[in-house]
């Protein structure tokens, strides 16, 4: 450790990438001054489009060129300038003294090779050691991890582990020379938050352990609180704020951390309302389940039955936000999917008033979809690209027997309620933004004038101060229409926001159901129990609500 | 940026549309130029070109090699087009329904569209046009009998990949009906790959249009480049002229058209796009 020679390990100063022409800005990221010391943890945060990834992707000379490019500014790592070193050197201190792990551990690992060979390749291209040595090495990096098993985790293919330990197999191979630096860049993002929470604990340890220095790239402010030292905000590829922690996330100065930190749903249960009696949509034993049938099953592999939706009954009441929350494979999408018949359930009944509607047929179930409409996921793909906005908007009404003017004239008024301009209604999708997109997707799902509103995680693809603003719109049509929603998502913060009601789902069953400010006070079943103590950040929230 | 400016970046494929524009002129105007017969004896036989009044020369029953140029391009171009435009259409409707429907339906489709693409689809041409006599319409229905089941393979992986896209499941929701839910909102998003295809399939036809005539089952009425290469064949060391001109107007119609194709794809294929 050269702590004692020099305080810094690494030293960004006065970064600029540039784009390519053409881009909506010169600049990725613009004059960008970043240091860090060993054993310290900064996390850089910022919204889609800040500059975060690129900046760490500049550190590790990773920057996609030759379009885009550092402009000017030096990134110097122990004395040395990474930008201005020849390839051979910059490959030595990859791997070597700086390593990085992804996103999506899946991608970044080479499928058709063992998890051993991969760890085995890093010894054998950056250190001389005998077969023997690299694998009782690479033997003791995945029992470092965590990893159960980890002599049969070294014979494994990546597809035969789950997205947990994919990661954790990346982090052993990023920990493998013993770098002076890591880079995470969204490391815990497309994890379930219980495991999210094991990976925070796993790379704090063995931080602490080898005294790296974390750079931390996440848009995710829970995450940030659990595992920062220091924190950087960026904004259009700048750095609006960088200070401790606790400076930051509990005395923001900039106007722009303080109003991301504001967007943050508070992990505080809403206040209970008044409950209607009346049921708008029940749901009763509903099962599902997905196989495989035929195909290759004569050779000997056994058809493998998942039980998505196993025996699950829920009620949702007049003007009552139902939340279902899981992690992912719960079955909470499949349960919305089947909810609103746009999958056939394998049994159970499903009430929409009075209506039974599960074994109704496609004609039969043509008058009754008005009453049950849905927002989607992702704004990109839930919109036709090749229709304009207007008509999107209409074609509910206009398939349900209303004239074309009047639907028009409602689709016209439904753009101005969900706060767009009025020149949206001739406009293609592509030309809004993701947030403005899940507008059109719920003017679309209210254009029919439902009783209920079925949203399947309508706010995960978006960024926080978006999401914000769409979860404000959907309480406030809710109010306006007396709608009942049925509201499904991964995130707690949401959750609590949202809902007045949430039935907790694992494994295709519900674990337990009950009013949010009850579930979240006083939980049950140990599984809400651990997906509570998982959310990331509690405890700075509740510090700050104390 | 307009689908224009984003195809005449590319500069090979505006060459290519300058040609392809210079041969339909030629096909189109073919009469006024020459306005006899290109069957008709003209004059001396075997005449080199730019002699006894020939521009590219007379063949060996002393037909002129320009005309039949000029009004070969005629019939590569019509069948060309009318081939693909059947074949198109077929394709669509059986590569739609498969990738839609899945199932049983997928199977069956799938399997008749496989039984077609097994046999070597030149030595199917053959053999259609064979049984049927050779005329202008067996030729086109053997060539598109030949083409259609690219085109249904690749509309039913587009099918395939959009019918679960979350803007089609909101159109389930809606109770919007089949047919409607795959003209109006899935066949519009795949209509680039079905135009790049397309035209590339016009110069394929048009090649199994000339191999068709050079092994004489063209329409024996209706000139062709083919017709006139397979007719100069046996002397094509005596009067080179008579099969390198026609066989020049093949090459550089069939290049025109893959280049404009690339050029399409270039401008349509939304990936590519977003790269630049």
């Amino acid at each position: 450790m050269s702590d004692t020679a020099s305080n810094k390990l690494l030293d960004i100063q006065n970064l600029s990438i540039l784009l390519p022409d053409g881009a909506d800005r010169r600049y990725a990221v613009e004059d960008i001054s970043i240091d860090l010391s060993p054993g310290e943890t900064l996390c850089i945060v910022g919204e889609s489009g800040s500059g975060k990834s690129l900046t760490a992707r500049a550190v590790m000379g990773l920057l996609p060129g030759p379009k885009v490019r550092v402009g000017e500014g030096a990134i110097n790592f122990l004395g040395e300038d990474t930008t201005k070193v020849t390839p051979e050197r910059l490959r030595d201190i990859r791997g070597n003294e700086i390593s990085m792990i992804f996103q999506e551990p899946m991608t970044a690992l080479n499928p058709v090779m063992r998890i051993g060979d991969q760890i085995d390749e890093i010894f054998r291209f950056h250190v001389s050691m005998s077969a023997k040595e690299r694998a009782a090495r690479a033997l003791q990096l995945l029992t470092d991890v965590n990893l159960p098993d980890p002599a049969g985790i070294m014979r494994a293919y990546p597809h035969e582990l789950s997205g947990g330990q994919r990661q954790r197999a990346m982090i052993a191979m990023a920990l493998a020379l013993e770098p002076k630096i890591l880079i995470a860049d969204e490391p815990t993002t497309a994890l379930d938050v219980t495991t999210q929470a094991q990976i925070l604990k796993l790379i704090k340890d063995l931080q602490q352990q080898h005294h790296t220095g974390v750079l931390f790239i996440t848009h995710d402010f829970g995450v940030v609180a659990d595992i920062a030292d220091r924190v950087a905000v960026m904004q259009y590829g700048k750095l609006v704020e960088m200070g401790t922690v606790h400076e930051v996330l509990n005395a923001p100065q900039h106007p722009y951390t303080k109003g991301l930190i504001a967007a943050i749903p508070k992990l505080k249960p809403r206040a209970a309302r008044e409950q209607s009696k009346e049921s708008v949509l029940s749901a009763h034993g509903v099962r599902k389940t997905f196989g495989s049938t035929g195909g290759f099953s004569f050779f000997g592999k056994k058809d493998r039955v998942v039980h998505a939706v196993n025996d699950v009954s829920i009620e949702v009441r007049r003007g009552e936000t139902l939340g279902i929350v899981g992690e992912s494979g719960s079955g909470k999408s499949t349960m919305a999917r089947c909810l609103i018949r746009l999958m056939d359930i394998d049994d159970g009944e499903i009430y929409v008033g009075d209506q039974e509607i599960s074994k109704l047929d496609r004609k039969h179930m043509r008058p009754h979809r008005r009453r049950l409409q849905m927002v989607f996921q992702d704004p990109f793909a839930s919109l036709n690209p090749r229709i304009r906005v207007g008509q999107i908007i209409a074609q509910g009404p206009i398939l349900q027997g209303v004239t074309k003017e009047e639907a028009y004239k409602r689709a016209k008024d439904l753009i101005s309620i969900v706060g767009l301009e009025e020149s949206a209604f001739d406009r293609f999708p592509h030309e809004f933004s993701g947030g403005q997109r899940q507008r059109i997707g719920i003017a679309r799902a209210l254009a029919l004038e439902p009783d209920i509103l079925i949203a399947d995680e309508p706010v995960s693809a978006l960024d926080v101060s978006i999401q914000a603003q769409i979860l404000e719109l959907l309480d406030k049509i809710r109010k306006q229409m007396n709608l009942s929603m049925v509201f499904i998502t991964h995130d707690l913060r949401v959750a609590a926001q949202v809902c007045d009601r949430v039935a907790v789902m694992q494994y295709g069953k519900v674990v337990e159901i009950g009013p949010t400010a009850e579930l979240f006070g006083d939980p049950q079943h140990d599984y809400t129990k651990a997906l509570l103590a998982a959310i990331p950040g509690k405890d700075w929230q509740t510090e700050e609500v104390a | 940026m307009s689908f224009w400016k984003r195809f005449a970046r590319n500069r090979q494929a505006v060459l290519g549309m300058i040609i392809l524009a210079l041969v339909i002129l030629m096909a189109i105007f073919a009469s006024a130029f020459y306005p006899d017969d290109p069957f008709r004896l003209a004059g001396k036989p075997l005449s080199p070109p730019g002699t006894s009044g020939f521009l590219l020369g007379s063949d060996s029953l002393g037909r002129d090699v320009a005309s039949g140029i000029a009004h070969g391009a005629k019939t590569s171009i019509m069948i060309g087009l009318v081939a693909t435009v059947a074949a198109v259409f077929i394709g669509v409707i059986f590569g739609a329904l498969s990738g839609y429907y899945g199932g049983k339906i997928d199977d069956g489709l799938m399997r008749v569209t496989e039984m077609f693409q097994t046999i070597p689809s030149f030595v199917f041409a053959i053999l259609l046009v064979a049984i049927m006599k050779p005329s202008i319409e067996s030729i086109v229905i053997a060539i598109t009998v030949v083409s259609w089941p690219g085109v249904a393979r690749l509309v039913r992986g587009e099918f395939l990949a959009l019918k679960n896209r979350e803007f089609v499941q909101a159109c389930h929701t809606l109770g919007m009906g089949d047919i409607q839910i795959m003209l109006r909102e899935i066949l519009p998003n795949c209509v680039s790959p079905i135009i790049v295809v397309g035209s590339l399939m016009v110069a394929t036809a048009i090649l199994i249009e000339s191999g068709l005539a050079f092994l004489g089952l063209g329409d024996p009425n209706i000139m062709s480049w083919g017709f006139q290469i397979g007719a100069g064949r046996t002397m094509l060391r005596s009067a080179w002229w008579v099969c390198t001109f026609p066989g020049i107007a093949i090459l550089v119609t069939v290049l025109a058209i893959n280049l404009v194709g690339e050029g399409l794809n270039d401008a349509l294929n939304p990936r590519l796009r977003e790269r630049q």
